[in-house]
């Protein structure tokens, strides 16, 4: 195979896994705007919340350890257990699920019948706070994230070299796929699927739907806003622990991980803010372009560095062409 | 009540105000936002130090130290609005742990009479003090990063790098192309051919970069970069199975917490670095009694021997040195800011001074003058052993190539001096 052909390829594919990894993040974007029309700006500090209360729980780390050593001269740091990633997993949605009540509770309860932009102004509050209970509870020190299921049966890293000896078999060239993404993107999958399921065929999705589409008439049927509203962020806070363990297994678990919410923007304006379909849409476009543009033109002709540029390009074209984006619904309003 | 109020105003004015009797060494510090990692260790290292003469020494020359902290977040706008909250309190110098803010800062500093200490960052030409007369990069900067990574290679290589292809994937901006200049110019000098992979910030997401390394196999990568990028690029470098002995990164590259999240797969990294490893020094055995122990640390004290603790205690420890050098000079125990920039200009530290300090060979021995501020520019380069978690020093501390970094910086300096209006001239 030419060579030139080959690299492209390569290009292409690991385009399309950094893409799932795009639409993980950008997926607890679209759930709660769909819901409840909130663009919820503290989407990524909810992947780095979960993803440190993961960690935390693993380790058998005392939250807010360091405030009550300040307070009480104590010297307490952990419990002196660890906890299996599985269980760890659970006690974290459920942390999550906690958050997500506090959320409607303390906060969005107050805000019924605002304007979109006081709802969006109270999520930047919220990522803040977040940020900071983050530190308290678990420290800003960076940790190390292993997800094992099993004894020995990790999260995989490093080249997939089953595929790298098949291509090169086949074609003579061995491509590069990480393990870690094939592994996201399987779990992308699963998520997708089960989510469309759960909208399509549970009582719950149903009304999930039903205040998606009209809060009004979800109300006069006897659908409860604050049960929904609470389903939502907690399913939201269930896909941040996903995107936060994927990307968390890269790069460790630290505070620069709430940034990875800048990477899910233009991967939500392409594919709409209300569409599951066009988060894993859009995500595999705006990955794949942004990696085959920085191969062809980026790396060769300006300098490199070009795929936040591009990302952000793209997305506004769209915008300009497809404002709802590819898969958002057209808003028409009647004066 | 008229006499409460006025008590109240007075006890109020006295609390905010500094102590003037304080030696003050303020700390622009970041403990949150995303480089918190590296920022804490630093900052630990910094306050702690101080903390430990005032228990173990009564200050320095019988003079009390403190350390007001500011946080930067790491921010720019952030860091100057910390320097000037922090101006009126008497600080003797200013270290703002950030390339970004020390921009900002030079010619405030300068207008101020107060001098800076960038140590291994910030404005690489600052090393010529007739041009930057408050600014100090001691014991190494940027361009000594480059050329000692370089002449690291050359050793490795017996001399000669003919052929041989390096790499620099650094962060895209002011900080990760410092660099640049000094590796075209030395792979003309030495005949290696030079590319050059930028990372956007964050650098979070690297295939990219890493995929066209895997294509145009590069014999070795310098890494210049900065939080999470540091620590994706290993991980990314191990995925593509990139011999991690080939793969060096400059300082701010090169700690615990950038090569811990990949575990094993880090194994034989290597970063350069201008000061000691580990805590097998005699200064941490009273930073331990004086500190941790009577429970003053500026952290949980679980950071002590860390690659950026040490680099926050060999900061204190030098801005300490300057200000005894400050207070011989000029005879006086209280000295003021333009009074410690004379310390730090006369500072002179010997094998013998650091040994007696409890830093045996800590760090390398240099000299600093009006017309160097920059020291003698040696680097070291260290290793991580993933099964110990520790990093090991694999080389002396080594020169670098004076005569070219000497002329870049009398180019970039006189550049400056020119769009300033400096004099170039020692004070």
């Amino acid at each position: 195979m030419n060579e030139q052909l080959a690299f492209t390829i390569e290009v292409f594919l690991n385009g399309l896994m950094a893409g799932v990894l795009y639409a993980l993040v950008a997926l607890g974007f679209v759930l709660i705007y769909k819901a409840s029309g909130i663009f919820n700006y503290a989407q990524g500090v909810m992947a780095l919340f979960a993803a440190m209360t993961l960690v935390g729980i693993q380790n058998g780390q005392v939250p807010f350890s360091h405030l009550i050593n300040a307070i009480f001269g104590t010297d307490i740091h952990k419990f002196g257990w660890s906890v299996h990633s599985f269980l760890a997993i659970i006690l974290t949605v459920f942390v999550m699920i906690a958050l997500a009540w506090a959320v409607q509770r303390f906060v969005f309860r107050h805000l019924v019948g605002q304007e979109p932009i006081i709802l969006f102004m109270a999520t930047i509050g919220l990522a803040y706070f977040l940020e900071g209970v983050a530190d308290l509870m678990w420290g800003s020190e960076l940790k190390a994230l292993d997800v094992c299921v099993a004894e020995g049966a990790c999260l995989p890293q490093g080249m997939n070299t089953w595929l790298e000896a098949t291509t090169y078999d086949a074609l003579g060239y061995g491509f590069f796929i990480d393990n870690l993404d094939i592994v996201a993107s399987i779990i992308a999958a699963l998520l997708v699927v089960g989510l469309v399921m759960f909208a399509q065929y549970t009582k719950q999705g149903r009304a999930m739907r039903a205040v998606a589409d009209d809060h009004q008439a979800a109300l006069s049927v006897g659908v409860s806003l604050n049960f929904i509203w609470i389903l939502v962020w907690s399913l939201a806070g269930f896909v941040a622990l996903v995107a936060g363990i994927m990307w968390g297994a890269k790069s460790g678990v630290q505070f620069s991980l709430s940034l990875i919410a800048l990477k899910a923007l233009p991967v939500l304006m392409l594919g709409g803010f209300t569409s599951i379909p066009g988060a894993i849409v859009g995500g595999l476009i705006i990955g794949v372009g942004e990696k085959l543009f920085e191969f062809l033109i980026g790396a060769p002709f300006l300098g490199g560095a070009t795929e936040n540029w591009f990302a952000y390009m793209l997305a506004l074209l769209f915008l300009v062409f497809r404002p709802q984006g590819l898969f958002g619904e057209k808003i028409i309003e009647r004066v | 009540m008229k006499y409460k109020l006025g008590t109240m105003a007075i006890a109020g004015l006295m609390a905010a105000s500094p102590v003037m009797a304080d030696l003050v060494f303020p700390s622009l510090s970041y403990r949150t936002g995303p480089y918190a990692a590296g920022g804490i260790p630093f900052a630990d290292g910094y306050a702690d130090y101080f903390t430990m003469l005032n228990a173990r020494d009564g200050g320095i020359g019988g003079v009390m130290t403190s350390v007001p902290e500011c946080e930067t977040g790491y921010n720019t706008e952030k860091g100057v609005e910390c320097y000037e909250s922090l101006k009126g309190g008497g600080g003797l110098v200013y270290q703002p742990l950030s390339t970004g803010i020390t921009y900002q800062l030079i010619p405030k500093t300068t207008a101020d009479d107060i001098p800076m200490h960038t140590m291994g960052y910030g404005r690489t030409s600052a090393k010529n003090g007739e041009v930057f007369t408050h600014t100090f990069n001691y014991p190494a900067n940027y361009w000594d990063g480059a050329s000692g990574a370089i002449n690291y290679l050359l050793a490795e290589n017996g001399g000669d790098l003919k052929g041989k292809k390096i790499a620099l994937v650094y962060h895209n901006s002011a900080y990760g192309k410092e660099p640049i200049r000094t590796l075209t110019e030395l792979s003309e000098k030495h005949g290696f051919e030079f590319k050059e992979v930028p990372v956007d910030h964050p650098g979070q997401e690297q295939k990219s970069q890493w995929l066209q390394i895997r294509r145009d196999k590069p014999d070795y990568v310098i890494m210049y970069g900065w939080g999470v990028m540091n620590q994706v690029a290993v991980q990314e470098a191990a995925n593509i199975r990139f011999p991690m002995e080939n793969f060096i990164g400059v300082w701010w590259s090169g700690s615990e917490n950038d090569v811990l999240a990949a575990g094993e797969a880090a194994d034989g990294y290597k970063a350069l670095t201008f000061h000691g490893v580990g805590k097998d020094f005699p200064v941490f055995d009273d930073i331990q009694k004086h500190v941790v122990d009577a429970g003053k640390a500026a952290g949980a004290g679980d950071q002590i021997g860390t690659v950026l603790y040490n680099r926050g205690l060999y900061a204190a420890m030098l801005a300490a040195e300057a200000a005894k050098t400050a207070q011989e000079i000029h005879g006086v125990t209280e000295i003021n800011a333009s009074q410690m920039r004379d310390g730090m200009e006369a500072l002179e530290m010997t094998e013998e001074k650091m040994a007696a300090l409890g830093l045996p060979n800590f760090g390398p021995a240099f000299k600093v003058s009006c017309q160097n501020h920059g020291g003698d520019g040696l680097v070291g380069v260290t290793q991580w052993d993933a099964k110990a978690k520790t990093w090991t020093l694999v080389s002396d501390f080594a020169a670098t190539d004076k005569e070219l970094i000497d002329s870049l910086v009398a180019e970039d300096s006189s550049a400056y001096a020119a769009e300033n209006n400096i004099e170039p001239a020692c004070q």
